[in-house]
């Protein structure tokens, strides 16, 4: 970790910020470029949508459900009439929603076809969000039930597209507070790739396994087995897999450093460890998603201008305290400082009388657990899934790459500075794009500035 | 019996033989050069979609298909190598891993959809290929060990081309080319010394270990004639790794013997496993036996680093395998 660096960065303010400047601009632009889009998928709860969709049985159809936002809530839409047809013209289907608003279309095979809504069948007062946009074109796979989303509006003339006017200052904000969110969630489960980076000199592919195995562990005791509560199951799974941690240093990576294998020998270990773990949890728990117990539903609670669920309030403030409580351990704290020490330079920190084979044990053991801890919150949101990890591993390389990898606090500045470009991203783009932002501001920061915004400006190649 | 036979089948069937094939690529660039690319299936999606577009969409030949594929992985390599190449190897590797996930989940978009069909199968492209088949209609082969004459076809295109390609290997890295290939990968910096351009070579072996793979692609491609985003993942590339590996890396014939061997054991134990189940000893579902398969290139792999780095042909001397 080059914590000192930090300071070394004051002497020169104007050039770091003025490429973070360029970074960002560089990474939003596309936003201002791209033509909007009207998706046909279900949108993401932050954007508070007029109208949801909910899939209904399996079969080859097509479905939704057309509600208008009313007095502050949800009405289902009855009597409209929804046609399907195949792609030479001749209709497929028809339905009419019915009192709850949804309606399903069974289609005779898969394949492609055009989804229209008759917006004459539309009760009084009631109108489409995009009134140019009566048809959707869509490809429906064997046996798969798919979507279809018409939003509408109690308003006259259709609400305006998003890029328009939806970006409102509530909208942003939301959107930031959310980014900053997931931007703490993924710098706590990165912190551990970078202090392992730092200290060992090894990128460990398997961060993302060790991240899932916390979030199931909890799961076992939280829904499963035990049924604790969400936060003790939490602490028990975090401090399981500290020793987790503790246990693949000690018995595995130790023993091969010792034995001096090269660096990419222990790249390539880390990986089959990585794909055997997810297979593991594959094999045991297949792949469906689960969900804690608790905070599964909440209502948001208004905060000033925007609205906030009380579990991300939580998960501000307890990533927040954790991120303080590792910065104070790593200044103040023997541990602390013989970490960096390690980090800085080996051999020295050796000399100077350093148990480093002990030092570097802890740092596992931190490291994983802070994993875990990233786990559980990221799944209180996205769920427990047996990819969940590896998934976020593509962020959190990004974040550690971007932030500075080997710093402490790297992954913190660069997990905060994706988390909330790929939150506002979604103002303009699909949220299927959001991995994408992620994976341009990595190979940007690698192309001007490869060291990250926090690291040292040495020989990285 | 059966066993002995489904395992001999697997060890030359197709799976075997993209794997072989692709492993020639990779070993090209990790073994010799000593380039950490995981994100080998990016160079496999290339070739399957280059001839899966060009014929679906475009409506041309499979032949006009092949260049445009190689024309994809060759867009693929320059993504790779020229953001990296000049940083880590450990840099590499981050950016390979998480460009070749990006690119498949930028194919699977919904964005996408009207160019690449998305998460839809493109099917329905290699007509032309089977076209100049040779075999007459008719299963050829002894008990369980049989093949279509499709499937004969296919194989043998690709058992010929690992065989072309492997043969190519050992030409080029006896010659002055390799030599610098070794060198760099062994030492960097006294390679630049000698004044070699040493990012334009690890730019060639990226370029030409990623065509061989489009060609494992586009084979792929042509013998399940179903193309999704969703065969290219992560674990794939660590397949082949695992083959590479085994095999022994920086050997000419490592790749072919390393998923030959890899294969045929996956069908023992997969058989195994499913004797078992049928006779009630165990009862696992099919998604377990998928979950166990790749469990198995996992612990291969880890084995593999941690008892016999050098694989089944290698040598340890044969650089990267101790600091």
């Amino acid at each position: 970790m080059r914590t000192g660096d930090v300071n070394d960065r004051a002497l020169a303010p104007s050039r770091f910020l003025t490429q973070l400047v360029l970074a960002l601009a560089v990474t939003c632009t596309p936003a201002f470029l791209a033509p909007t889009r009207a998706s046909a998928q279900e949108t993401p709860a932050t954007t508070a949508p007029a109208a949801t969709t909910k899939p209904s049985a399996a079969g080859t159809q097509v479905t939704g459900t057309l509600t208008v936002e009313q007095d502050g809530s949800e009405a289902g839409v009855a009597g409209v009439t929804i046609t399907v047809e195949s792609p030479d013209g001749s209709e497929a289907g028809r339905a009419s929603t019915g009192d709850d608003g949804s309606w399903t279309v069974p289609l005779p095979a898969a394949g492609r076809y055009v989804v229209r809504i008759d917006p004459g069948s539309l009760p009084d007062g009631v109108f489409l969000a995009q009134p140019d946009e009566t048809s959707r074109d869509v490809g429906v796979a064997e046996g798969r039930s798919r979507p279809i989303l018409f939003g509408l509006t109690a308003q006259a003339g259709g609400e305006q597209q998003a890029g328009t006017g939806g970006v409102t200052l509530e909208r942003v904000a939301e959107l930031v507070i959310d980014g900053v969110r997931f931007g703490l969630i993924l710098a706590i489960a990165s912190m551990g790739l970078s202090l392992i980076y730092g200290v060992t000199g090894l990128i460990n592919f398997a961060h993302g396994e060790l991240v899932t195995l916390g979030a199931f562990l909890a799961w076992e005791m939280n829904d499963s087995s035990l049924h604790l509560t969400l936060v003790l199951a939490a602490l028990v799974s975090v401090v399981l897999m500290g020793a987790v941690g503790g246990g693949l240093e000690r018995y595995l990576f130790r023993p091969m450093r010792r034995r001096r294998v090269s660096n990419i020998s222990l790249i390539v270990v880390t990986i089959g460890l990585g794909e055997l773990l997810r297979a593991v949890v594959q094999f045991g728990y297949g792949n469906n998603p689960f969900s804690y117990r608790d905070y599964a539903i909440q209502q948001t609670v208004p905060v000033g201008p925007v609205s906030i669920l009380p579990k991300s309030a939580a998960i501000i403030a307890i990533s927040v305290a954790v991120l303080v409580g590792v910065a104070l351990m790593l200044q103040r704290t023997r541990l602390g400082t013989a970490m960096r020490a390690v980090a800085d330079n080996k051999d020295l920190a050796s000399s100077s009388g350093i148990d480093v084979s002990r030092v570097i044990l802890h740092t596992w053991i931190l490291g994983t657990a802070l994993a875990a801890l990233g786990g559980i919150m990221l799944a209180v949101d996205t769920k427990v899934k047996y990819d969940l990890g590896f998934n976020a591993l593509l962020l959190m390389f990004a974040a550690v790459v971007v932030g500075g990898l080997g710093t402490a606090y790297g992954p913190v500045v660069g997990a905060l500075l994706i988390g909330v470009v790929t939150q506002v991203s979604t103002l303009w783009f699909d949220t299927e794009f959001k991995f994408v932002f992620a994976l341009l501001a990595l190979v940007l920061m690698l192309l001007f500035r490869p060291q990250g915004i926090l690291g040292r400006r040495q020989r990285v190649g | 019996m059966n066993l002995i036979t489904d395992a001999l089948r697997a060890a030359v069937s197709t799976s075997a033989m993209v794997a072989a094939l692709a492993g020639v690529g990779l070993n090209m660039q990790f073994g010799y050069a000593g380039l950490l690319n995981f994100g080998h299936v990016a160079f496999l999606m290339a070739g399957s979609y280059g001839i899966a577009l060009v014929v679906a969409d475009l409506h041309l030949s499979l032949w006009v298909g092949v260049p445009v594929g190689i024309g994809l992985a060759t867009a693929v390599a320059l993504l790779f190598g020229l953001p990296t190449l000049r940083l880590r190897a450990d840099y590499l590797a981050i950016v390979t891993i998480s460009t070749a996930e990006i690119l498949r989940l930028l194919v699977r978009s919904n964005a996408a959809e009207p160019y690449t069909h998305g998460t839809f199968p493109i099917t329905d492209f290699a007509r032309d290929f089977y076209a100049i088949n040779p075999f007459p209609p008719g299963d050829y082969g002894i008990g369980t060990f049989r093949f279509s004459e499709r499937a004969l076809w296919v194989l043998l295109i690709g058992w010929c081309l690992v065989a072309l390609t492997s043969v190519m290997t050992w030409l080029v890295m006896r010659g002055p080319w390799g030599r610098v290939l070794r060198a760099m990968r062994d030492d960097e910096d006294a390679t630049r010394s000698l004044g070699k351009n040493v990012f334009s070579f690890k730019l060639q072996t990226l370029l030409i270990g990623g065509v061989i793979a489009s060609f494992a692609g586009m084979l792929l491609a042509i013998d399940t004639q179903s193309v999704q985003p969703d065969i290219f993942l992560t674990t794939f590339t660590f397949s082949i790794y695992a083959a590479v590996i085994l095999g022994g890396r920086a050997t000419v014939l490592g790749p072919v013997v390393g998923s030959m061997s890899l294969f045929a054991l996956i069908a023992l134990i997969e058989g195994s496993l499913r004797y078992m189940n049928t006779h009630g000893w165990i009862t696992i579902s099919d998604q377990q036996v998928g979950a166990l398969r790749i469990m198995l290139f996992g612990a291969a792999l880890m084995g593999l680093m941690v008892f016999r780095p050098q694989g089944i042909l290698g040598r340890r001397e044969e650089g990267l395998l101790d600091a």
